[in-house]
């Protein structure tokens, strides 16, 4: 795998939730309660036995505070740092009715995994099961890929991925935003995962239909993890016009981009891209950055607390205004051409123009149709998502399994690493084993 | 992988984790849910003769924030039938024959004794454990504590159970007594296989002061409970260590125990297995769990190839005050790096040890006012602002005045932030120096035991 180069631009971002000191890990693991049939748990897409493994912290066992993380979630460290624990298990902590502020699990869990590995790189890998001469294909290596490669590597069967980018890890790697998890450490996951052996990893290769119909006949199973396809322009396009994840991809690999000049910029959309790129903007410097949504801010589909977050970073918020066109002069960017939405059935469409010199759009991204579609037997619904079953996330193809992205449209990293693990668990059974 | 499994006076247990005879073991479907879960044996409920219970039945101490640092309860024996007891454990031992039972046992009589053993071998108990310790309500029957605390009585009722047992028999001894190696002596001496310790202290864990009852109250009053949990930890691991290093027999040990840690350091000073009652009051037969792992990782990078290895190892460091080195001396070392600046050392040090930390910044004569009366010249105390992520601004790293440090480890204690106050080892001389050796040597007063102490008070030896 390539190392990553100096001076990318999220290096200047810091971590905004340091690694625990195993002092400060002990006493926030003892502020919890140790519920039993927790709401944190439930509230965990991949089901994680959070009081235990806090109460594993708690009695200086971290070992096995990340054996109990792993168990259900292999990408628990990445997890730890990227999920939106504020709507998940922190948000569901019993603390939270009570007036309290809700256990850190985020945090515990970052300090759990990352300390077990640093004691006992092994771990995992101790509890691989013998060889089984299975072979599963996984295209794409991000988040759901690297889950199921994981497990099933642990079941004993061998595994390639194959990644279309040069870097592996998808939008951990690609897109996360910095001040939670920067691409180093995305990547020393990845290594950790490619560690537990029979994992091949192939970067840099496009899978064709070709392709596709000759992993079928090479290998007993496939998995799907393709994530989505590029930046959705509405019809934007032009000098300084950028699509946000692209965007962001390049501030985290790339250290050729820079924000040098850049006084004013806009980002278009309502969503958790939108509200990421628009707070790294300004984390990064951007003297006056804005959001643009179509409507109001009671509806937006971003996180509210990363919203407030937003605010706090300086970013401004423009309700109601839907985006009709770029304003440029030459070769020059000069802003956004915007209608107001809020207006009376009888006003007047008036265009206004909102200066900017980059404008990133976060409106979606296009589905990566054509590749799933290559796989004989694979659907997808009317939205372009992958569909499978929900136990097992097989498609209609029975060797054929998917997940992460391209199936459920674009959610969390939690999730993705959740439907790794289910096909991992059925492609096991699908062969005959005991697990 | 560690092996686990432990051999107890010849019954293999799969682990040394064991539920002590309390609640957690009062039916057949609660200990087999235990064995589910983990545990690698129950002491069952107390059988004895019929009782009733009194409600409320038990008492908590809190610490700060925590719940149940102790716990204290007036609970008696079991309160169901002895052939519901004896047909659930004949179930639980067929379902689970590779697990230990232990039948816990409180009689009076001879003949009641001969009979109930005869009851439980039958439905087949690994082991007989006879409480003598319970110090509430039993005692004033003349059983539990009763026959603890007088070796004379303890030893004629463990010979009686000697003479009638087929299976190894464990005395479980009461901390409430001056010296605990007279019980175990008469236990041993009787012919018992093995001890288990300790049941739990005599207490009262506090007032109703609206009620004027003591807690836990029962209408118009209350009765002096049985304390364990936590908080007995300490007084149990020098009770087990004590008869450790006189007796070289097995021992169960118990009282307080609620993680893996607690476990390792009860085996290390003795135990060759290990009950546990409160912590599974408090979080259930859950935490298992985590004890069998964690002590499987420390074996595993101790190199312990079994738990049986782990037995006593920490005995032999278990020694008399006038044993130990005299030479050996340690101070306190604050880092800059993580020092928040609470200056809780500096109050600790001050009024509690021996006023060797200072903050920066005082004048001779300010030191004086608050108490310092050796210190350092003021040019020699470093004046570090604190620079620790999460530090408080503008407080000042306290400096240690290492020739007046005794190395007593109270700033250590007291220090909120963990690795920020180290203890540095700086012996005072090469040689390792007791008491007892200067006392040989004529180089210091010999204190002459006892009897020395009896004769210069002038009483009778």
């Amino acid at each position: 795998m390539s190392t990553l180069p100096e001076g990318r631009l999220e290096s200047r971002l810091p971590d905004k939730g340091p690694l625990y000191t195993r002092g400060e890990a002990v006493t926030e693991a003892n502020r919890c309660i140790y519920c039993v049939d927790a709401p944190c748990q439930d509230a965990c897409p991949t089901g994680i036995d959070i009081p235990t493994f806090i109460h594993k912290i708690a009695t200086d066992n971290v070992r096995g505070a990340a054996r109990t993380i792993f168990h259900d979630n292999l990408l628990g460290y990445s997890c730890a740092r990227v999920c939106p624990v504020e709507v998940l298990c922190a948000g569901s902590c019993v603390y939270n009715h009570w007036g309290r502020a809700p256990i850190e699990i985020g945090r515990l869990q970052r300090y759990a995994t990352e300390a077990a590995l640093a004691k006992d790189a092994d771990l995992l890998k101790r509890t691989k099961k013998a060889p089984t001469g299975k072979k599963i294909a996984c295209v794409g290596a991000g988040p759901a890929s690297l889950a199921a490669a994981g497990h099933l590597a642990l079941d004993g069967h061998s595994v390639t991925i194959l990644e279309k980018r040069a870097y592996p890890g998808g939008l951990n790697t690609t897109g996360v935003a910095p001040y939670k998890l920067h691409a180093e450490d995305s990547l020393r996951e990845v290594e950790m995962i490619l560690a537990l052996g029979d994992i091949t990893l192939e970067t840099g290769v496009e899978v064709t239909a070709e392709r596709a119909r000759a992993l079928l006949d090479e290998y007993d199973a496939v998995f799907i993890g393709i994530g989505l396809g590029p930046d959705s322009f509405l019809g934007l396009e032009g000098p300084g016009v950028v699509g946000a994840t692209a965007f962001i991809e390049r501030l985290k690999l790339d250290p050729a981009t820079s924000l040098d000049g850049v006084r004013t910029a806009l980002v278009v959309g309502g969503g958790n891209t939108a509200i990421d790129v628009a707070r790294e903007l300004a984390q990064l410097g951007v003297p006056d950055v804005a959001m643009v949504y179509r409507k109001g801010a009671d509806v937006m589909s971003g996180y509210a607390h990363e919203m407030a977050g937003a605010r706090k970073d300086g970013v401004r918020l423009i309700e109601h205004r839907q985006p009709i066109g770029v304003e440029v002069r030459g070769e020059q960017l000069q802003g956004l051409k915007v209608v107001a939405t809020d207006r009376g059935d009888n006003d007047e469409v008036t265009p206004e123009v909102i200066g900017a010199d980059l404008i990133a759009l976060a409106v979606g991204q296009s589905r990566l149709t054509a590749l799933a579609a290559a796989f004989d037997g694979v659907a997808l619904d009317d939205r372009g998502r992958v569909q499978v079953d929900a136990e097992t996330n097989r498609t209609g193809n029975p060797k054929v399994y998917a997940g992460g992205d391209c199936v459920n449209g674009g959610k969390e990293v939690v999730n993705a690493a959740q439907h790794g693990k289910l096909a991992a668990r059925a492609i096991t059974q699908s062969f005959g084993s005991d697990d | 992988m560690a092996d686990l499994s432990v051999d107890f006076c010849g019954v293999k247990s799969p682990n040394p984790f064991w539920l002590a005879s309390a609640p957690p073991t009062n039916t057949g479907d609660q200990v087999k849910r235990a064995f589910d879960a983990g545990w690698g044996g129950a002491v069952w409920k107390t059988l004895g003769n019929p009782i009733v219970n009194v409600s409320s039945r038990f008492g908590g101490v809190d610490y700060g924030s925590t719940k149940l640092m102790g716990l204290n309860n007036i609970e008696l024996i079991t309160d169901r039938p002895l052939e519901v007891n004896l047909r659930e454990m004949a179930d639980v031992k067929k379902h689970y024959p590779d697990h230990v039972l232990v039948a816990s046992l409180m009689v009076d009589t001879e003949a009641e004794w001969r009979e109930i053993i005869k009851k439980v071998e039958d439905v087949g108990s690994d082991l007989i454990e006879l409480n003598f310790g319970c110090p509430h309500g039993m005692c004033e029957r003349g059983m539990g504590s009763a026959v603890g605390a007088e070796p004379e009585v303890l030893k004629t009722i463990v010979g009686w159970v000697m003479d009638a047992a087929n299976i190894p028999v464990i005395v479980k001894l009461t901390p409430n007594v001056g010296d605990i190696t007279e019980p175990a002596a008469a236990a041993y001496e009787a012919g018992a296989d093995a001890v288990s310790l300790i049941n739990t202290v005599k207490s009262i864990v506090g007032v109703d002061l609206d009620r004027m009852v003591p807690l836990p109250v029962v209408g118009d009053g209350s009765s002096n409970g049985g304390y364990c949990g936590p908080a007995v930890k300490p007084i149990a691991l020098h009770l087990l260590g004590q008869t450790a290093r006189v007796f070289p027999k097995p021992i169960s040990g118990i009282g307080g125990i609620g993680t893996w840690r607690d476990a390792a350091e009860f085996m290390a000073l003795g135990s060759t297995s290990v009950q546990v009652c409160t912590a599974v009051m408090h979080y259930g037969y859950r935490i298992v769990e985590d004890m069998i792992e964690g002590l499987n990782d420390f074996l595993d990078d101790k190199g312990y190839a079994s738990a049986m290895d782990l037995v006593g190892k920490a005995s032999p460091a278990y020694k008399e005050w006038g044993e130990l080195d005299l030479n050996y001396h340690v101070v306190a070392d604050i880092s800059p790096e993580s020092c928040i600046g609470c200056q809780l050392c500096v109050v600790a040090c001050l009024d509690g040890s021996h006023q060797c930390i200072h903050v920066p910044g005082m004048d001779d004569e300010e030191k004086r006012r608050r108490g310092y009366v050796a210190f350092p010249d003021a040019s020699e105390i470093p004046d570090r602002p604190v620079t620790a992520p999460g530090g408080t601004p503008g407080a000042r790293v306290p400096f240690v005045h290492e020739e007046e440090c005794v190395g007593c480890n109270l700033c250590q204690l007291v220090c909120p932030v963990e690795g920020t106050i180290t203890m540095v080892e700086k012996r005072k001389g090469p040689s390792r120096v007791s008491w007892n050796d200067r006392a040989a040597q004529g180089t210091d007063w010999a204190p002459g035991g006892l009897e020395a102490t009896k004769k210069a008070r002038g009483l009778p030896e």
